[in-house]
């Protein structure tokens, strides 16, 4: 047994081990998963002196409260988030974005993101998870990946493999901006609207709706009118397709999401946009604003070279 | 062949095969699928084949539409590799507590439960493609008498093992699940298991299944054997 564990005092609503995703699978049906926001998974690793593909725990809305036991290590947690670390004598207001030492009896206690939807915390070292395929990353759905594919749930203890030997301290200033407009890159279906369907697609704004988790965002507010046929036969999808029911509320396809789909598709959100995008919480006001491929390529190269950036800085 | 690529977004290539949903083109595609999956493309992380497209998803920091493309362009699938695939027979049991949408489906096709099972036992099924949730076989094609469309209202529930039609194809859900296709029958045998990641899905396509019928007393000694 390992003497370093967590103790899952409250789990969260939506808590799971996530890591850098599986793939090669889409033809069997199995999804991409892994952590939805990457940049911020990757800052949450290099903050406690992770390997980057490393598994953290990622949260949604209310996160855990665990309670820690054994030797040192580090803890970071990144996104927008409020949370304390309670040690012996103290409770200190915890900082996202900086790296704590907790040790022996030191609780974490995530007590909610701020108007964003997930956050991670990574510990100095590795859990000891069962991984599928390459991955530990839990699909709730399929019941793939660690921890029997499930939640973390109440009671639960996790025990951790290997604690880093570079315990430094780490801290990084940044901030997850908003972005006005999620880009998207116009669909293979885009000419089953109506015209008056397409305009609304891009002039008005949607807004998040509650029925939003790890498998797709649905969006409300405008009706998208579809004039040639509701369904198409069956095929392949992405992260980030935007399909169009018949009831004219379009739904985003997020890393959970089923790897086959018969609506057709609007548009795809552009990559650079992705790890804004899934912050996005119910109640949020989306507006979509077209580019073209070339355009979503630089974007995303420019985005990418920020990260490499942010990520050396640490 | 390949009748036109586009961009599904800046991270996957559309490969079109056409519109029609018959055997010959999916062949066409499951051709183009194991080539491009032996020959390991760098920066190519997913494809997905279906009835008439392949999507062909690939990593952003690697690669490019425009050098993927270009591959793909110049890939003989052809003269490739043999579409190496299997003929199965799935056990299903039609007993009332399964065969959930049976009412519904007499009256749609306005046929008799024993003629409906006379038109879907004991017939070759081609898989076109697996997918949507893991392991789900999507098969046809359904005698011309057997179509129905889906449910208006999709169930919130769909029990594991469910054996249900829609249209030209029938399929089986892998583990429960959301789904609005019509229930006829159960089958025992676990078509999906995660726990064997070489080869987790029991019906691949281009394999040929045959559904067989057993009665409950089969079904519920079926795992004991």
């Amino acid at each position: 047994m390992s003497n370093n564990y967590l103790d899952i005092i409250r789990p969260g609503i939506n808590t799971t081990f996530q890591d850098k995703g599986r793939d090669h699978l889409y033809h069997i049906g199995i999804p991409f998963s892994g952590a939805m926001d990457n940049r911020n998974y990757l800052i949450a690793n290099k903050l406690v002196n992770n390997n980057l593909d490393s598994a953290v725990i990622e949260f949604a809305y209310q996160g855990p409260h665990i309670k820690y036991s054994g030797e040192k290590i580090n803890c970071a947690i990144t996104g927008d988030v409020i949370f304390s670390i309670k040690k012996k004598d103290t409770e200190i207001e915890g900082k996202c974005y900086e790296s704590y030492e907790i040790e022996n009896g030191d609780e974490i206690n995530i007590i909610s993101t701020n108007k964003s939807v997930y956050g991670y915390l990574a510990l100095g070292g590795e859990f000891d998870l069962k991984f599928q395929w390459n991955s530990c990353s839990v699909n709730t759905k399929a019941n793939i990946g660690s921890n029997d594919g499930k939640k973390l749930d109440v009671g639960q203890r996790i025990n951790l493999k290997k604690i880093n030997s570079n315990k430094d301290i780490k801290k990084t200033n940044y901030i997850n901006t908003k972005i006005e407009n999620i880009r998207v890159i116009k669909g293979t279906n885009f000419d089953y609207f109506s015209g008056e369907g397409k305009k609304i697609f891009y002039e008005k704004e949607f807004t998040v709706s509650k029925f939003s988790d790890r498998m797709g965002m649905r969006l409300e507010g405008h009706k998208i009118d579809n004039i040639v046929n509701t369904n198409i036969k069956s095929e392949g999808l992405i992260k980030g397709v935007i399909q169009v029911p018949a009831d004219g509320n379009p739904i985003i396809m997020l890393s959970d999401h089923g790897t086959i789909g018969g609506y057709p598709k609007i548009g795809v959100v552009a990559s650079v946009d992705y790890d804004r995008l899934v912050q996005m919480s119910p109640g949020s006001k989306i507006k979509f604003k077209e580019i073209n491929l070339s355009d979503a390529e630089t974007l995303f190269k420019l985005y990418e070279m920020e990260t490499q950036n942010l990520l050396s800085q640490i | 062949m390949i009748k036109n690529i586009s961009n599904l977004g800046d991270a996957a290539l559309y490969c079109d095969f056409g519109n029609e949903v018959n055997k010959s083109i999916n062949s066409q595609v499951i051709k183009y699928f194991k080539t491009i999956k032996e020959k390991k493309y760098k920066g190519i992380n997913n494809l997905t084949p279906s009835y008439n497209k392949l999507i062909i998803s690939y990593d952003l920091k690697k690669t490019n539409f425009k050098e993927v493309k270009n591959y793909i362009e110049n890939i003989n699938a052809e003269d490739s590799i043999d579409v190496n695939s299997k003929r199965l027979e799935i056990p299903v049991c039609c007993h009332g507590n399964f065969s959930i949408d049976i009412k519904r489906l007499e009256e749609i096709l306005k046929l008799s439960r024993e003629k409906i099972l006379e038109n879907f036992l004991n017939k070759e099924y081609f898989c076109y493609m697996t997918g949507f949730i893991a392991g789900m076989p999507f098969l046809g094609d359904l005698d011309e008498n057997l179509r129905a469309q889906r449910l208006e209202t999709p169930r919130v529930k769909v029990p594991k093992g469910s054996v249900a039609l829609t249209e030209q194809f029938a399929n089986i859900y892998t583990f429960e699940s959301p789904g609005g296709w019509n229930i006829l029958g159960n089958t025992p045998l676990d078509v999906f298991d995660s726990s064997k990641e070489d080869k987790p899905n029991l019906i691949n396509p281009g394999d040929t299944v045959v559904f067989k019928e057993i009665t409950l007393d089969q079904y519920i000694n079926y795992n004991e054997q």
